[in-house]
């Protein structure tokens, strides 16, 4: 049962519905603008290497924007391999509307941080908490409903995710 | 029957039908609801329901229960320390720049939210899902207030345009067909397209409340949990509105009642991994949001819309946790009802319980929560009126004990409310039931129907002396009309008929087997010793054929019928003297050995509450379930040849619902297969019969539909129809017009 986080990670977002592609650092830029579709809103990355500015992407949008926007842009620290699970954190920089409003979610995300459980997703948690950062969401899939008789996807958040894996390692 | 048993009887209905007891508008009740929505309930539960099962199967049977454990550990902890939690709570809530009030009832809940709004000058208020705002009628409070208030969960958006209550606790719609939400979205938005499609539902109801959502002032939620030490709150969606009524408003208020409260991040993951699995059979929600007020992500301010940075907002966000008491102290200190606050509200014992299935939260429910636990939740915030309008639908088939995350005994809880209903007395009062027939003896306030059915061992016991005239006598159509009329016990039900030579007397003083492998008490349970006394006789014959000594002693009933009836006390006394019988014959170094689940499963699970420890453990540890006993013998050595074999033979087997809380259908199947049968089993959660229940009047239609399930699961095969218990036999024959036995009867010799 040796394979990679990364491409169970692949398979569990494929499970859920969700995209997802993996690039080298060097091609992050090409990748990036392929998972686009404009008009598109973005909240800043949190990886230092890795940034928004080269792309048709809004960051601190205005409220019209962030209402037409196609897609949102968010990086996360965590996916999560058996769950196709990643985190959307509450940061100044509105990461959470960014990945609520459009009908398409883009995470950006390293390699190196799929952890392969929840249980793992957890102890990293408990380290964010410890360290403040105590306001996150787990995102799983495009949003869903079963309230109108039968399954939909794309009620309040997105009907659309693609997870775009920086290999880092 | 004698004089004086025909007395007796007589007494008893004219007392009945003096007081009226037939609940003619339950069963008008329940008729409309199996025909109304009755069909989208059953498909909604039963999905959620196969779900489950499904993606606990995926992690493990073993992960699973480690998960359920440590929740229910955690629950216990934290429930056991909530004073100081709470305080807690406050603390960090304050450091975090947020306020925590703990709101004492429901009024006071709701004037502090519309003070909050009215503080923050709001007109319009948007919320997720959240039964305690349901359980605080906050909605109308805030109404009242002048405040515009919308339900942002589409479940709940259909509620609130129906103007109905929630018939589930996790899907509160779940009783609305497409085409009727059409048509009920039609006629009151009068949209310019159809919204013939689910798809086109929803995309309406995002417009319309993403709309709603953008001119909000305060947003509120619910929380699943209450983090102490970060002052943080979870909240389980798959639609994504928690986090919007969350972030988007600059004023969030959290409601909860206190009993969500865990100490830190830590002892959430269990609940994480627990509580989509249970509900909906999800691996893991859509969105599981940690919040810890106030969040750094900004408010937006849709009046300027062309600002950057969300609007450039730069108004504070403020932030209230109301915890809301509401009963939960007192359900806290008392012994029984303590455990409804572990209850995390995943809906799972409602989609696995047969009668909910059928009939849904709007019968099996009260004035805010459904299913099995309600009873203890309306008991403990509402009042045991609330309770018992709809406890009798809960017939402690125990199939959600298993199904529950946090392990609560819900049936013990309904048992319990059950008793303080039929004592109508408060709580605490120490009150002893007298056993019998004698209505002189009986305790205020119990209903006389409950002692009847309670009482079956004398009933069976008179029956059985005087069969069969006494079998005769009842099938006659006016004693089946003053049963119906006195009793409610339904005139389309076959009564039990009574043998006149009792299992008992079979056995006595008959030989055994000479120096066996192991010594045997069979249990003569009131049905197999005085209804079916053959599959007690192929019990013993089995048992001798695997080399072992039977005895079938003269003692008394187990104590189900009473509790079933919510007569605690009996089914007490009854234990204890059942455990005494059974002491000298564990002392003789005798195992027990049921063929009646419902009575193994007393032994097994609810003597632990009615008997003292030590006695409880050793009958546990020395009973078992026919089937589990011979599936041991075989795998210890003896012979299988002395049975009767299979030969490929077909049989089709519903195992009994208790049987299987207990993990036992196994050993029937097993043993079936060894012996060369080829064996389909049933799915269905329960028979629908559950001991009285079927013969209620006001309940009869419920059971049937109820059975039909698994009526239609052995419909069409001309395999042999076998069933563990005597409910579920009777309700097979009944509904298939073909005979069903203990499958004990096809292996003996
Ligand atoms: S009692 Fe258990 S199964 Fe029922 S809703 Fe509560 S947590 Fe879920």
């Amino acid at each position: 049962m040796s394979t990679s986080p990364v491409r169970e990670f692949r398979r569990s977002l494929r499970r859920v519905d969700a995209t997802s592609s993996v690039v080298e650092p060097a091609g992050f830029d090409a990748a990036l603008a392929d998972a686009l579709e404009e008009p598109a809103v973005g909240a800043p990355l949190p990886f230092a290497d890795l940034s928004l500015s080269d792309h048709p992407v809004a960051l601190d949008p205005s409220p019209r924007e962030l209402r037409a926007a196609r897609t949102g842009v968010t990086g996360s620290r965590l996916g999560i391999a058996d769950l196709g699970t990643v985190a959307v954190e509450s940061r100044g920089g509105g990461d959470e509307l960014t990945a609520l409003f459009p009908e398409r979610h883009v995470v950006v995300l390293r390699a190196s941080d799929v952890r392969p459980d929840l249980e793992s997703a957890f102890a990293w948690l408990a380290e964010e908490f410890d360290a403040g950062r105590d306001s996150l969401v787990f995102e799983t899939g495009p949003s869903a409903t079963g309230d109108m008789g039968a399954l939909v996807q794309g009620v309040h958040g997105p009907e659309a995710i693609h997870v775009l894996v920086v290999d880092d390692e | 029957m004698s004089e004086t048993d025909a007395g007796r009887l007589a007494s008893l209905v004219s007392r009945a039908r003096s007081r009226a007891a037939r609940p003619d508008a339950d069963a008008d009740r329940i008729r409309r609801l199996l025909a109304e929505e009755g069909d989208q309930i059953k498909a909604n539960t039963r999905h959620f329901n196969a779900e489950r099962y499904d993606r606990i199967d995926e992690i493990g049977a073993e992960r699973h229960e480690r998960y359920r454990t440590r929740a229910r550990e955690i629950k216990a902890d934290a429930i056991e320390r909530l004073p100081e939690l709470i305080d807690r709570v406050r603390e960090s809530v304050a450091d975090n720049g947020g306020t925590v009030y703990i709101a004492d009832d429901a009024a006071d809940a709701r004037e502090y939210v519309a003070e909050v709004s009215e503080g923050a000058d709001a007109e319009r208020v948007v919320k997720s899902k959240s039964m305690t705002t349901e359980e605080i009628d906050l909605n109308e409070g805030l109404e009242a207030r002048g405040l515009d208030i919308w339900e942002t969960d589409l479940g709940e958006f259909v509620i609130q345009v129906a103007e109905e209550s929630p018939s589930h606790i996790v899907g509160p719609s779940l009783h609305k067909s497409r085409e009727e939400i059409t048509d009920l979205f039609e006629a009151q938005f009068d949209p310019e397209e159809s919204l013939d499609s689910a798809q086109a539902l929803t995309e309406f109801a995002r417009e319309y409340l993403g709309e709603r959502i953008e001119a909000a002032d305060v947003g509120i939620t619910g929380a699943n949990f209450v983090l102490a030490d970060s002052g943080s709150i979870a909240l389980v969606t798959n639609e994504g509105n928690a986090r919007k009524c969350a972030s988007v408003p600059d004023t969030h208020v959290a409601v909860a009642g206190v009993e969500k409260i865990i100490p830190s991040i830590e002892e959430l993951h269990p609940f994480a991994e627990l509580i989509a699995r249970s509900a909906t059979g999800q691996a893991i929600p859509q969105y599981l949001s940690l919040l810890s007020p106030p969040v750094d992500t900004p408010a937006v301010d849709f009046d300027s819309p062309d600002e950057p940075g969300f609007g450039g907002s730069d108004a504070e966000r403020d932030f209230h946790l109301v915890l809301v008491d509401n009963g939960r102290t007192e359900m806290r200190e008392d012994d029984d009802l303590r455990e409804t606050l572990y209850c995390i509200r995943c809906g799972a014992c409602a989609n696995s319980c047969a009668n909910f299935q059928s009939v849904g939260g709007h019968a099996f429910g009260g004035e805010t929560y459904t299913g099995g636990i309600a009873t203890g939740w309306e008991a403990g915030v509402e009042g045991l009126d609330a309770a018992a309008e709809f406890n009798d639908l809960c017939t402690g088939c125990s199939r959600c004990v298993n199904a529950c995350p946090v392990k609560i005994d819900i049936p013990w809880i309904n048992t319990v409310v059950r008793d303080r209903i039929n004592r109508g007395k408060d709580p605490g009062l120490e009150d002893v039931l007298v056993d019998g027939l004698v209505p002189d003896a009986e305790e205020p306030g119990t209903p006389l129907r409950k002692r009847f059915f309670g009482n079956f061992e004398t009933v069976a016991k008179v029956g059985s002396a005087t069969a069969p005239v006494s079998n005769t006598i009842a099938s006659l159509t006016p004693v089946r009309r003053a049963l119906d009329a006195g009793l409610g016990i339904d005139v389309r039900r076959e009564l039990p008929a009574f043998q006149r030579e009792t299992l008992v007397e079979w056995a006595e003083g008959r030989a055994t087997v000479d120096d066996p492998e192991r010594r045997v008490v069979l249990y003569p349970d009131v049905y197999t010793n005085y209804v079916q006394p053959e599959r007690g006789k192929a019990a013993v014959r089995t048992l001798e054929a695997l080399g072992c000594a039977v005895t079938v002693p003269d003692v008394g009933g187990s104590g189900r019928a009473p509790l079933s009836q919510g007569m605690i006390a009996t089914a007490r006394d009854k234990a204890e003297r059942l455990a005494a019988d059974l002491g000298d014959h564990l002392d003789a170094g005798r195992d027990v050995v049921v063929v009646e689940p419902s009575a193994l499963a007393m032994v097994r699970r609810e003597y632990e509450k009615l008997l003292p420890a030590a006695t409880y453990e050793r009958l546990d540890d020395a009973s078992y379930e026919v089937f589990e006993y011979v599936y041991g013998l075989l795998e210890n050595g003896a012979a299988p040849d002395a049975l009767t074999a299979g030969d490929g033979d077909g049989v089709a087997y519903h195992s009994h619902c208790q049987q299987r809380t207990l993990g036992l259908e196994s050993h029937t199947v097993a043993v079936l297969e060894e012996l060369g049968y080829d064996v389909l089993t049933s799915d269905v959660e329960c028979c629908g019969m559950a001991g009285s229940f079927g013969y209620k009047s006001e309940y009869y239609e419920l059971s049937v539909d109820v059975g039909e399930s698994l009526a239609d699961q052995f419909e069409d095969t001309d395999r042999t129809v076998v069933a563990s218990g005597t409910s579920c036999t009777d309700q097979i024959e009944a509904l298939l017009a073909t005979e069903a036995r203990h499958p004990i009867r096809l292996v003996a010799p």
